[in-house]
């Protein structure tokens, strides 16, 4: 590979209108001079080729020939077929033949895959047949999770309770910077925003009513399911994902392990355990976050936690978890659903990941407004 | 170091296209082989030999520059890859092709796209020009019907043709193959020894492979040289019939002339 084999003679050409019109070639045709030459020679021999015009193309000034080279031959001999003209190739060396078999080969080869030209109505049927087996296999899954689940209590030795207390940890306490940042900062953003309001009233004192039950019955459950599906939704369908890329999955089936008990309930409980504890800590820290922002409107620590005391009721505590744990179960189990509904091939795992978040948070807003029509019809 | 060497003729200096010299390669205080030399020449396929863990692959990264050398160079066209840096290594890398054991294909294009991709980076050729030689190296490795399917939808097999399809679509003057037939079936292998040998043929390439594959070594290799893990280093370099007919190493013996009787069977 000395530096001469890369460097011969630059790439010239010489076309004559004649007649006979002809074209010669000559030094390297690589591609460095095909980005140059692409557009020109073809221009040029496009000039040549009148409609039944034999053009004589003399090759025997070629140095080097690559597959860019040959690409330009094949699309000069293409462009005068379709004018109507003959493009006659002279001098041709076994470096250029060689080069230009696949092209001329390639032209005979019919495309495996055409578009079907089937009109709208199969391909509605198509959108049909796909939702169905979407909904089919969702249904599925619940189906498989609910056995996993009764099984596990039936018999409590087969459940992973180290998988489950390691997942715990990475959902739960692992997420405990985060949660306390996101909370802390709605307590505060909650808190100035009403306090602004209230003090034309001299209510400042009610802002406590305000921030406890907004967050105790929806923001903390709502903040707290969000940032699982965006960290650990996530996670989990992104290992399951990888896992089934990998055949892990398939592993599992063939050495009689029932990937579902194996891999996803091991999450699904530990994301039941861990989301009321994160929303009960995510409430506290937002209660925090009012009660400094209320020292600044003049609001003592004690005034404004025994308004929170009196504020807060029974059932906006338990209403708060009892959606928690149900955000919980959606979030861990989307996650690893998605996860094994991944195709083959990394970017499929990305795919998953994005569909086990966005499929969360869809879920999660939707339960939370069927929640609060349920609350309010049970007076809770 | 002893090494065997069943070489009938060193090619002449113009044609060394990579030359190696003490070369020593391992990660951290881990040394794998020391002191390497050898050559590969114009238009050859020259095949990496040697047991599983030995550091073919190994030897193979640091030729095209994935891998620093503890010591050594490895001069690739005249240049050392193992200090080139920047603009030098890219201009280096430009002139090689290579295919990774697992094809490397990526899952999220079409097939037509993986193998038109080094030409949208390195080149400013118009696209309809870029998926003509993409298309026409496709079709070179006999896949020119599959330019739509994505790598997920074709066999293992025509994963790896796709993949040498797109390490030669900028035309190198070396192609680095990384174990091309492993974990095919022997038909599927031995087409895609015949493709080997007719892109050495039909393009003048220097093909550089790693194998252990000992059909395969037989039917495509005009040079082998064989690693060893024991003695860090190469114990043979030549023709491989010629080492296997001629050989005394032991090593060298059982690693080319294996037969049924050394396989284990029930009796």
């Amino acid at each position: 590979m000395d530096a001469a084999a890369s460097f011969g003679r630059p790439f010239e050409y010489d076309a004559t209108a004649g007649p006979p019109a002809s074209l010669h070639l000559r030094g390297r045709l690589d591609v460095r001079a095909v980005e140059h030459a692409w557009g020109p020679l073809r221009h040029a021999v496009q000039g040549l080729g009148v409609a039944g015009a034999v053009v004589h193309v003399e090759l025997s000034g070629l140095e080097y020939c690559d597959g860019a080279g040959a690409a330009l031959l094949h699309a000069l001999e293409r462009d005068l077929e379709q004018a109507g003209a003959e493009l006659r190739f002279e001098g041709m060396g076994r470096m250029v033949a060689d080069q230009m078999n696949p092209y001329r080969e390639l032209a005979a080869v019919e495309p495996a895959r055409v578009g079907d030209g089937r009109g709208w109505w199969p391909g509605l049927l198509d959108v049909v047949d796909s939702v169905g087996r979407a909904a089919h296999s969702q249904l599925s899954f619940v189906g498989e999770l609910t056995r996993a689940v009764g099984s596990g209590l039936r018999h409590p030795r087969q459940v992973r309770w180290g998988d489950t207390l390691r997942v715990a940890e990475a959902a739960g306490f692992r997420a405990l910077p985060i949660v306390s940042l996101i909370a802390f900062l709605l307590g505060v953003i909650l808190a100035f925003q009403s306090a602004i309001a209230m003090r034309q009233f001299g209510g400042e004192i009610f802002v406590a009513n305000l921030v406890a039950v907004s967050l105790f019955r929806e923001l903390g459950p709502l903040m707290m399911a969000i940032l699982l599906a965006g960290r650990s939704g996530a996670a989990f369908a992104a290992e399951i994902g990888t896992m089934k890329v990998n055949e892990e999955v398939n592993a599992l089936k063939t050495m009689g392990l029932d990937p579902v008990r194996f891999l996803v309930l091991p999450k699904v409980l530990a994301g039941l355990l861990v989301a009321p504890l994160l929303a009960l800590y995510a409430n506290m820290i937002g209660l925090i976050g009012g009660a400094v922002v209320m020292q600044g409107f003049g609001i003592p620590w004690v005034a404004y936690f025994n308004q929170v005391a009196a504020a807060l009721t029974p059932s906006d505590l338990f209403s708060g978890l009892a959606k928690a744990v149900v955000f919980g179960l959606v979030v861990a189990s989307v996650g690893c659903l998605r996860g094994l509904q991944t195709g083959s091939g990394a970017a499929s795992v990305g795919l998953a990941t994005t569909s086990a978040v966005v499929t969360s948070i869809i879920l999660i807003v939707v339960l939370d407004g069927l929640f609060a029509v349920l609350f309010y019809h049970m007076g809770v | 170091m002893v090494v065997e060497t069943a070489r009938s003729q060193a090619c002449a200096e113009s044609d060394v296209v990579i030359r190696v010299r003490g070369l020593t390669m391992g990660f951290g205080d881990r040394v794998l082989m020391r002191d390497l030399d050898f050559e590969v020449c114009r238009g050859e396929i020259f095949v990496i030999l040697g047991g599983s863990g030995s550091g073919k692959s190994t030897l193979l990264k640091h030729m095209i520059g994935l891998y620093r050398p503890q010591a050594g160079h490895i001069w690739v066209g005249g240049a050392d890859i193992a200090v080139a840096d920047g603009a030098q290594r890219e201009a280096i890398l430009r002139r090689v092709g290579v295919m990774y054991q697992m094809g490397a294909l990526f899952g999220s294009m079409t097939l037509l796209e993986n193998v038109r991709l080094p030409l949208e980076v390195h080149t400013d050729l118009p696209r309809e020009a870029m998926d003509a030689i993409a298309g026409s190296r496709l079709q070179l490795v006999g896949l020119g019907a599959f330019k739509d399917f994505m790598p997920a939808e074709i066999s293992g097999g025509m994963q790896k043709r796709a993949a040498i399809a797109r390490a030669m679509v900028l035309d190198p003057e070396v192609l680095f193959l990384d174990e091309p037939s492993a974990g095919l079936d022997p038909i599927t292998s031995a087409d895609l020894d015949r493709l080997i040998r007719r892109l050495a043929r039909t393009l003048d390439m220097t093909i550089v492979i790693v194998s252990h594959e000992l059909a395969s070594i037989f039917a495509i290799a005009d040079r082998v040289i064989m690693l060893d893990r024991e003695s860090q280093g190469i114990v043979a370099e030549g023709d491989p019939a010629i080492l296997r007919d001629t050989s005394n190493h032991p090593w060298v013996q059982r690693f080319l002339r294996r037969t049924e009787s050394d396989d284990e069977r029930p009796a």
